[in-house]
């Protein structure tokens, strides 16, 4: 596990009544397979939420859920008082309030670094070009990587392609982030920098929902740890008490395998 | 590995091995030779029989080139001058070349229309294939190019092709305006109305001044010779680049209608050969159309030609667009971008990048079948060669090597050019930015 | 997307606006806009059709087909007089269509194989000068090599009377062949024995007309594939020894034996006799004559196709990683079997597909047959018949119908193909 600096600012890290997602009896199949079953969750603003769980556990495809990116079949979601329904309009204004990291970066291969970040406010939020350069050089210099603002993200490693995308995802201004798995495809060295860059979004009081196998960040960053498994919630509590006394077997298991070694 | 030996163990370096020269066998032209081509029995073989095909190629070709003759005014004259030498009878191509290059209908004395055209491919052409070194204002010459050639070849008053450009550009204006405020389809419907506008307008207007910037019109039926190959080839490859992307889209489409009337028509064009495509365009498009409409044959071929490598290059795309990870889909949505938005900025540029190579060895396919309407009666160079030439009393009987090598040359400069360039182009982008 | 209990959604009462804002309607709004605008389309050119028909006092009808054709067909794999039907005539041509598609594919992919092997290989000359045998034919129009080829046969080959006399110019081919300008006259087979036999008059010539009818050649082709299926046996049998005790027999002399004399013996007893052609009168007798037609479309498309095909097995062979070759040299397998149980199995999975697709531009690039007056069904149905008729359209649209009919059956196969290869994958 990546060493991580202990000296969280916790000053800003505010979790608010305000209700930002509010997730209700969600079901969602592939096929005939069960993949979600009665998911209940609320998220209130500021929150910062660590998701694990096995692989298969139906984590990401909880997350992916909340942007749309795959369509539920029962239940409602609603994410900042916009329910996520079959309108289009609900769709385009969830995803432009939610940002979302992928394992994979997914950044645009043919576009350099500021383009990948000024593309969706210009033609999304119709910002002119100047201010959203000037916003994108700004994030940029928050992930600390201005200087490679015109490479393309082929030259770039891992860890800053991570960092790249984040920043292209507060482009957009959003309040509420989704990371899934971030740092799941990078190399040892390289995991640090982007959690350093995850802690730096939390101090600053951003909503998260971050599904991550780091177990450390968790400790340090989330108020919350969820459990999944089998397309279930199964334990959420606190992080001390989540990894101090987990409640539930699987719970225990996952745990064991996860710090045993 | 407790009983390993001491000394072998402890070993320091102290003084540097010199390098060595090889031995003399393993250097130079011998060691070339031997391992190139006589390496083995079977390689000593090969090696001979490849040098005796190289050497009965060569004793024919270059007695015939070296002792050809470009003097003569028909068949009879060459067999005088050559006195069977063997040397070919180059006078055809001498005193027909006007013939192979323009066909035998287009009036001498516009001859510099069509090579003036042809010229200014050279400017008009590189903006787009060099476009990474070039300027990008430079692509106005490619924008202009059409409507120039047009004016060049067809002749005509220039404010025709002028009406059509200025409703192209007004359309195009209409579109960043209207796509911007309302969105894409509207910004297209925009375009399309803007542009519908202009042409009305500017049609009108054309007709009452149609005696201005005038060069004496050409009918399409008088154009021929490799004039016709290099119009058709490039005119429909640029119309099926944007019929084939629309296909391909068409064919990636979730919704199963659009996608099904993309695969039948797919499948169906690229099912049946060129050929039956050109009879329709010859003898059933006509059908097709309103009574008493009458288009060019040229046109009717054109849009058949068009339709077919369409077909194509929408599959070549289509894997293209196959080959680009999910996550990038996934990326534009999440961002909030639209399917054109996320089509045009972040799905097309890499799958057209990726498909490139197939594109062009469409284009170069489409370009040697361009020589088959040849076969419907239009006199191309291969049909120039057929009828024309060798049925000419002047060049019947014993001509026959000369105008196909002519022909030969000339597709074979074309066609390896161009597919040079797409390997050229091709490396150039791997290293681009990686 | 579909919401099925979307509490959210289904509260509000239907909007005309959701038509194309909510998910739920928008393909099937866009879906029904694109039929419409088909619908229109489809109806303008129909009806562009009829009144065009109508205008010129036509009808859409099929009956010319069941009409005498009265034109003659050189080629004629099943009998055919010009009093037969123009239906008898596209059945003619489709078959010889068929039967230049299936020669030039036999030996385009022999000639793709081989340049595609000899473009790789370290001998120098060789491989350049392949190279330049692909450059070259891909890049000039198969439809001018056609022509050239033709060109050549019907000029540079020597005619029939240069063979005649003392003092001939030309001589058949090993004796037996002669290549002349109006085609090749290659000895055809008979038989004297077996099914179909006729009484024959002691004394008279045996010709093929009178000898043994094709009966015999389903013998022929039924011992063939009896040998192909010993031949599998065998083979089965050498690899269940190899699986039981380690060892593999030597099979390849019962596998050669298996082949050839079962063959051997069927044609003997059958009387198996070649009829050669010989010179009578202005031309030569007996014989098959496969004229120029067929010749240059064969050959300029075996040869043009080749090119492609070389490009194609050079790339296959290319796309096995040269780490694949070294991992079973360093399991310690001998270089055939590195060949055949690694090496080919990859490399035909990368070949095959374009080789299919190669066979398909075969096919349909016959069609250019009609430029040389090759009769196939391009050159029947698609060009005599179309203009004797003047049932333009429909003769059009047979043709297309035909050409579709062929190419689909191929892909289908091409689809079974890689089906099967992708499930070996697993």
């Amino acid at each position: 596990m990546a060493a991580i600096d202990t000296n969280v600012d916790r000053s800003n890290m505010q979790v608010s009544d305000e209700v930002a997602i509010e997730i209700d009896n969600m079901n969602k199949w592939y096929g005939q397979f069960h993949v979600l079953r009665d998911i209940d969750l609320t998220v209130y603003r500021g929150e910062r939420i660590v998701i694990c769980g096995p692989s298969g556990s139906g984590k990401s495809t909880l997350i992916r859920c909340i942007n749309a990116l795959e369509e539920h079949q029962q239940g409602s979601i609603v994410v900042d008082g916009t329910p996520l329904s079959s309108d289009l309009k609900n769709i385009d204004k969830i995803r432009s309030e939610v940002g979302m990291c992928f394992q994979h970066f997914n950044l645009f291969p043919h576009l350099t670094i500021l383009e990948n970040c000024t593309l969706a406010p210009i033609w999304v939020r119709k910002v002119p070009k100047r201010e959203a350069e000037e916003t994108a050089m700004y994030f940029l210099e928050k992930v600390k990587i201005p200087d490679q603002a015109n490479k393309y993200p082929g030259q770039l490693s891992g860890g800053q392609q991570q960092r790249v995308a984040i920043a292209r995802s507060l482009c957009m201004k959003p309040k509420i982030m989704l990371f899934d798995e971030p740092t799941s495809a990078l190399d040892p060295e390289m995991i640090k920098e982007v959690l350093d860059t995850m802690i730096q979004l939390a101090e600053e009081g951003m909503t998260m929902l971050c599904v991550t196998h780091e177990m450390g960040f968790a400790r340090q960053v989330a108020n919350r740890v969820i459990f999944m498994d089998a397309g279930q919630i199964v334990e959420q509590n606190e992080p001390e008490a989540f990894f101090s006394n987990p409640q539930n077997d699987r719970t225990k298991l996952f745990l064991s395998q996860i710090l045993g070694h | 590995m407790s009983d390993t030996h001491a000394q072998s163990v402890a070993f320091v370096r102290e003084s540097e091995i010199p390098p060595a020269p090889p031995p003399v066998a393993e250097t130079g032209a011998l060691k070339w030779v031997r391992e190139n081509l006589f390496s083995g029995w079977f390689n000593s073989i090969m090696t001979i029989l490849g040098l005796i095909v190289i050497w009965y190629l060569l004793s024919g070709l270059i007695p015939w080139i070296v002792n050809g003759t470009w003097e003569g005014e028909n068949v009879r004259d060459c067999r005088e001058i050559l006195q069977g030498n063997g040397g070919g009878c180059f006078a055809v191509i001498a005193q027909r070349w006007e013939q192979f290059l323009f066909g035998f209908a287009y009036p001498d004395e516009f001859y510099w229309r069509p090579t003036l055209a042809f010229l200014l491919l050279f400017l008009a052409v590189p903006p787009a294939l060099f476009a990474m070194y070039l300027p990008r204002w430079t692509l106005i010459a490619t924008g202009l190019y059409p409507f120039v050639a047009y004016w060049l070849i067809w002749g005509g008053s220039i404010l025709s092709p002028l009406v059509v450009l200025l409703g192209v550009v007004g359309g195009y204006f209409a579109f960043n305006a209207g796509e911007r405020r309302f969105g894409f389809a509207l910004g297209l419907v925009a375009a399309l109305l803007a542009t519908l506008a202009i042409w009305w307008i500017g049609g009108t207007i054309a007709g009452e001044f149609s005696r201005v910037g005038r060069l004496e019109a050409v009918a399409s039926r008088d154009l021929g010779g490799f004039m016709l190959n290099m119009i058709l080839g490039i005119v429909c490859v640029s119309l099926s680049l944007p019929l084939g992307i629309a296909l391909a889209l068409g064919r990636q489409s979730k919704l199963p209608f659009i996608k099904g009337v993309c695969v039948v028509f797919i499948e169906f064009v690229r099912g049946v050969p060129l050929i039956t495509l050109l009879f329709v365009a010859n003898v059933v498009l006509a059908y097709f159309l309103p009574p008493g409409t009458n288009f060019d044959l040229i046109v009717r071929v054109v849009i058949m030609i068009t339709m077919f490598s369409a077909a194509y290059i929408a599959e070549v795309i289509r894997g293209g667009l196959a080959a680009l990870p999910k996550g990038q889909y996934e990326a534009g949505d999440s961002l909030g971008l639209d399917y054109a938005q996320s089509m045009r900025f972040i799905i097309l540029p890499q799958a057209l990048k990726i498909s490139i190579p197939g594109i062009v060895n469409v284009a170069v396919g489409l370009f040697k079948d361009t020589t088959l309407v040849s076969v419907i009666s239009m006199f191309d160079m291969v049909g120039m060669i057929r009828g024309p030439i060798l049925s000419s009393t002047d060049w019947a009987g014993g001509i026959y090597w000369e105008p196909w090598a002519f022909a030969c040359i000339l597709f074979f400069v074309v066609c390896y050019g161009i597919s040079q360039y797409s390997q050229w182009l091709e490396r150039q982008l791997r290293t681009d930015h990686r | 997307m579909t919401i099925a209990t979307d509490p959210h959604g289904a509260g509000q009462g239907f909007r005309v606006g959701q038509l194309i804002s909510d998910t739920r309607y928008r393909s099937y709004t866009f879906q029904f806009i694109a039929l419409v605008l088909l619908i229109l389309a489809f109806g303008w050119l129909i009806s562009n059709m009829f009144a065009n028909l109508e205008d010129l006092g036509q009808d859409i009808s099929y009956e010319f087909l069941s009409n005498p054709a009265g034109y003659d067909i050189n080629q004629q794999p099943i009998p055919y007089t010009s009093q037969d039907t123009h239906l008898r005539a596209t059945i003619i041509g489709a078959m010889n269509t068929l039967i230049v598609a299936f020669l030039a594919c036999a030996t385009a992919t022999v000639f793709g194989v081989i340049a595609g092997v000899l473009r790789l290989s370290n001998n120098w000359i060789i491989s350049k000068l392949m190279a330049v045998y692909v450059e070259m034919f891909r890049n000039i129009p198969v439809l001018i090599w056609i022509l050239i080829i033709f060109t050549l046969t019907a000029n540079v080959f020597p005619q029939p009377r240069d063979f005649r006399g003392e003092e001939a110019t030309a001589a058949p081919l090993f004796g037996i062949i002669p290549v002349t300008n109006r085609g090749i006259y290659v000895p055809a087979p008979y038989f004297t024995n077996g099914i179909g036999a006729q009484e024959i008059e002691p004394g008279t010539k045996v010709t093929i007309a009178n000898s043994a009818s094709s009966a015999n050649w389903l013998i022929v082709l039924a011992v063939l594939a009896g040998s192909f299926f010993a031949a599998r046996a065998i083979t089965g049998w050498a690899d269940k020894r190899q699986e039981a005790t380690g060892e593999r027999p030597k099979t390849w002399a019962m596998i050669l034996a298996t082949w050839f004399v079962p063959i051997i013996i069927t044609l003997f007893a059958l009387g198996l006799h070649w009829d050669i052609p010989a010179l009578r009168g202005f031309n030569f007798q007996g014989g098959l004559l496969a004229r120029n037609s067929l010749i240059a479309l064969w050959f300029a498309l075996s040869i043009y196709t080749g090119a492609f095909i070389a490009e194609n097995v050079r790339a296959g062979i290319l796309a096995i990683s040269k780490g694949q070759t070294e991992a079973a040299a360093a399991l310690g397998l001998r270089p055939g079997r590195v060949m055949r149980l690694v090496v080919l199995p990859q490399a035909l999975r990368v070949i095959i597909p374009p080789l299919i697709s190669q066979y398909l531009n075969i096919t349909k690039n016959t069609s250019l047959a009609i430029a040389v007056g090759y009769m196939d069904l391009t050159g029947t149905l698609g060009g005599i018949t179309l203009n004797q008729t003047g049932r333009a359209l429909e003769a059009v649209l047979l043709l297309m119908l035909f050409y579709l009919t062929f190419s689909l059956a191929i892909s289908a196969i091409m689809n079974v193909y890689n089906n099967s290869v992708a499930l070996k994958e697993r």
